[in-house]
């Protein structure tokens, strides 16, 4: 059996009273391209910050590749939030000092060549950016670090059809059978050809964990359907 | 030349389809080096894992071959490619029958429709 990489067990999250995750179990394989879909609010970003250790179970376990969550994990799991988070008047080449210095696993010259592909200037302040540059310089640095685990929290919300393609492109061609890579997003339609295994997720608990192709061959409708139908309102 | 992968069924079995059909139709001819997983992946905006366990299918399947290290090639038995053709054709025949049946033709009818229809003069 393949390598699990991320193990969630009984994983429960407390907002005050309000319960985000109650009680999930998951466990996540290696090498694979996971979509983590559900409406908003449903406990996406929640359990996403657990994995990477910016939010503390109120019970339960995360563990990634066997280990608790802590420096060493952070040390092997990329993340792309989902909101802008590099200081605005930084300039690109300053975000990818920030980021060299920061990671061993950065690869300087994968970002710099990514950054000239998309011809983003390298004094460019990120202040200045329209929203889908911004977006794709975040993904550019993210997708850099030669990481185990990539986990990227809405990377195609708000941008443009063209923009799209470019991360799409960027996610599968930086792909590497040896590391796992979790999306997140409710744009499904968009990228359902590119995710291997889904994961839906409904008031904190996991409604579903199949194959892209499973669920097409049972249900004989494209996951994005399945998603209207699972989340009707 | 796109790949036309539709969201109702499942991805795989698609590019198994496409992949065949190319060799079949002569896109790739007898010999030919392919494009790698990654390239194929990247151009079908797919997967590339799914990519991949296509590919293993097809060679599977005989349609293709790999050499160790320069990559993938497409047979040069002329034998496995027709028998290929002809399971398409097959199929396609199975399903341009039903159709027929369904709108109330006997075969016979449908023989004289299809001596009497138009060669597409596109070749």
């Amino acid at each position: 059996m393949s390598e699990i990489v991320i193990r969630c067990t009984d994983l429960i999250k407390m907002y005050g009273n309000v319960a985000a995750l109650k009680g999930i179990n998951l466990e996540l394989e290696k090498g694979k391209i996971i979509g983590l879909l559900g409406p908003n609010g449903s406990g996406k970003t929640t359990l996403i910050k657990l994995i990477c250790g910016l939010l503390t179970p109120t019970s339960g376990d995360v563990e990634v590749m066997d280990m608790k969550i802590g420096v060493e994990t952070k040390k092997i799991v990329s993340y792309l939030p989902d909101r802008n988070y590099i200081p605005e008047k930084m300039t690109v080449s300053q975000a990818v000092n920030l980021f060299a210095d920061f990671y061993e696993d950065f690869d300087r010259l994968k970002a710099e060549r990514m950054f000239a592909e998309l011809g983003i200037q390298s004094n460019l302040v990120f202040k200045n950016m329209s929203k889908g540059t911004r977006e794709k310089a975040q993904l550019v640095l993210v997708m850099s670090r030669n990481a185990q685990v990539y986990i990227l929290d809405e990377p195609i919300a708000g941008v443009d059809p063209a923009a799209r393609e470019f991360i799409l492109n960027t996610i599968i061609s930086n792909y590497n059978p040896e590391s796992t890579l979790i999306i997140s997003t409710h744009l499904i339609a968009d990228i359902e050809n590119v995710l291997e295994d889904i994961i839906f997720i409904k008031d904190g608990n996991i409604e579903m964990h199949k194959s892209v192709d499973e669920i097409r061959e049972e249900n004989g409708m494209s996951v994005d359907e399945t998603f209207r139908e699972v989340f009707r309102c | 030349m796109s790949w036309n992968i539709s969201n109702d069924r499942p991805v795989y079995i698609q590019l198994v389809e496409e992949l065949t059909m190319r060799i079949v139709s002569g896109v790739y001819k007898p010999g030919e080096r392919i494009d790698s997983v990654r390239d194929f992946a990247q151009q079908a905006k797919v997967n590339p894992n799914t990519m991949q366990k296509a590919l293993a299918e097809i060679e599977r399947n005989g349609l293709v071959y790999s050499q160790r290290t320069a990559g993938k090639f497409v047979t040069e038995d002329k034998k496995i490619i027709e028998k290929a053709r002809k399971s398409i054709a097959t199929a396609e025949l199975e399903t341009f029958m039903l159709k027929m049946k369904k709108l109330g033709y006997n075969k016979e009818t449908v023989l004289s429709f299809i001596s009497d229809a138009k060669e597409n003069n596109n070749e």
